[in-house]
């Protein structure tokens, strides 16, 4: 009975720990800075409590769920030995996490707000929709394609600062030619692609590939997936802003 | 009974994020490799607990944090909080904007940059992995805090640049500058972690505040447009926290080689 509630107990106990920083900063600037009190501490209490169990059980689920069933599907790709089906595994999963990606909704709908303020496209409803509507399909294509070229990457175990050093040229070439209005939206488009349940299943699946293959090593050729999936939407965002 | 329904609600669109990866990871199991999941039921209740957990602490995000977060930055990012103190003659008289009078936004950006970041969920995730790849070496601490630093000082910077108006890609180049000085000198085994840690920082906890903090200065700041000014600063927290991890790795393996000479060569073959 002790030992059940130790286990519940503890990883509670962790995701406090793991808040604490953002409780001591949030009442630091509140009551020393602004010099206010503390609104709605009923509610403050109770969302600090949802947060903390909420984060306790997500990451228990990332153990017994999320890692498994990533590093399994790695193996057994591995195993089989089935590229075309991996690659195709590999797009799908960056294309279809991306697409329906709630921050990436909402950074194209301001895109589209900013395009129509700027005279890039007619100021109507239907225009703006549609904008917004291709580029979340332009982010969700690269990411597709980031996470393909990164699977192959882990296959041929090419060295990663090459890949990511010629991207950076890639974007810094895009900058100088993109319009200005888009520039800051691509820059920020690289970070919110890759959202809480992605980033573990996608880490799974390359540590696990990189695990699985002869004569990789999952600290060297494991990572890197999402570092793609970051980079790529700059550069299609920034081409997508020179088409239109 | 108002909560339990927002919770539901959220577990709801929690599962419609979910549902295409879901669809995707098991039809290739099962259509494609045509293998039995192993641990079907762990793996399943392991799901389960994810959605659950992922939608309590965003509805708890909603109730605590972020109403709090973003009328804070509001309220730092007030005209009347940044100029109080200062006569209103004198204030008049300043036409142009004095970086120095916005101490504290740049503070309140590096503390909450550092905080939210040390609870970001994926963050978690990948630096739990980091630490069972690297056989301990690389702890979940430390990966952690060293990514908290990087968020920090890239959104500290980033409202700096807000608040002059500086064009965003020279910040942008530079700091990619960096980093391809620090990848030929950082340890070989950091590079793709130090690279994947810009992606993962800025997602559920982060973002929300940051664009909040982001709007309230584009916004108030004379002669910005939140609409030009706004967007950028998820580009600083992702692009700082490459350096600061292959910081880490490079402080860290140069404390190790400095404490243990003799063993240095066992260290490195890992």
């Amino acid at each position: 009975m002790l030992s059940k509630l130790s286990l519940l107990l503890k990883p509670l106990l962790q995701s406090f720990r793991d808040l604490a920083p953002i409780i001591i900063v949030v009442a630091f600037f509140q009551l020393a800075v602004l010099q206010q009190p503390i609104p709605n501490v009923n509610d403050i209490l109770l969302g600090t409590l949802l947060v903390a169990i909420g984060l306790a059980l997500f990451i228990r689920g990332l153990e017994i769920g999320l890692f498994p069933i990533g590093e399994s599907l790695a193996y057994s790709f591995a195993r089989k030995g089935s590229l075309f089906w991996l690659l195709s595994f590999a797009f799908a999963l960056g294309f279809g996490t991306t697409v329906a990606e709630p921050a990436l909704i909402a950074v194209a709908d301001e895109a589209a707000q900013v395009a129509a303020e700027g005279n890039i496209i007619a100021e109507s409803e239907e225009a703006m929709e549609s904008y917004a509507l291709g580029l979340r399909l332009t982010v969700a294509l690269s990411v597709g394609i980031a996470i393909l070229v990164g699977v192959i990457r882990i296959i041929k175990g090419w060295p990663i600062h090459y890949l990511i050093i010629s991207g950076y040229v890639g974007v810094v070439i895009m900058t100088g030619f993109a319009p200005n209005e888009i520039v800051g939206i691509a820059y920020d488009s690289g970070g919110v692609t890759t959202s809480t349940i992605t980033v573990p299943l996608v880490t799974a699946l390359g540590v696990g590939l990189a695990s699985s293959i002869k004569g990789r090593n999952p600290m060297i050729d494991g990572f890197g997936l999402i570092a793609f999936a970051s980079l790529t939407p700059m550069i299609f965002v920034m081409g997508y802003g020179m088409l239109f | 009974m108002e909560l339990f329904t927002e919770i539901i609600v959220t577990i709801l669109e929690t599962v419609r994020d979910v549902l295409p990866i879901a669809i995707i990871v098991f039809g290739v199991q099962i259509f494609v490799l045509r293998k039995p999941i192993p641990n079907l039921n762990r793996t399943l209740l392991g799901f389960v607990y994810v959605l659950i957990g992922l939608a309590l602490f965003l509805v708890g995000l909603e109730k605590a944090l972020f109403p709090l977060g973003k009328v804070m930055a509001e309220q730092l990012t007030n005209p009347e909080f940044i100029y109080q103190g200062i006569g209103e003659d004198l204030r008049h008289a300043l036409d142009t904007v004095r970086w120095q009078d916005y101490k504290w936004v740049y503070i309140f950006a590096f503390a909450i940059g550092f905080a939210t970041t040390i609870a970001e969920p994926s963050l978690i995730a990948v630096a739990i992995k980091a630490n069972e790849v690297s056989a301990g070496t690389i702890s979940v601490w430390g990966l952690r805090v060293a990514v908290g630093l990087g968020v920090a000082i890239g959104i500290a910077l980033g409202t700096f640049r807000i608040v002059t108006g500086t064009p965003l890609h020279y910040y942008i180049i530079v700091g990619y500058i960096i980093v391809v000085i620090q990848t030929a000198f950082a340890p070989r085994l950091i590079i793709a972690l130090a690279y994947d840690s810009g992606g993962v920082t800025t997602s559920t906890v982060t973002v929300p505040l940051v664009a909040a903090l982001g709007l309230g200065l584009a916004s108030t700041v004379p002669g910005r447009s939140p609409l030009l000014d706004g967007f950028g600063l998820i580009a600083f927290a992702s692009l700082f926290p490459m350096i600061t991890v292959m910081g880490y790795a490079q402080v860290s393996e140069w404390w190790t080689t400095r404490k243990q000479t003799d063993r240095a060569p066992e260290n490195s073959e890992k």
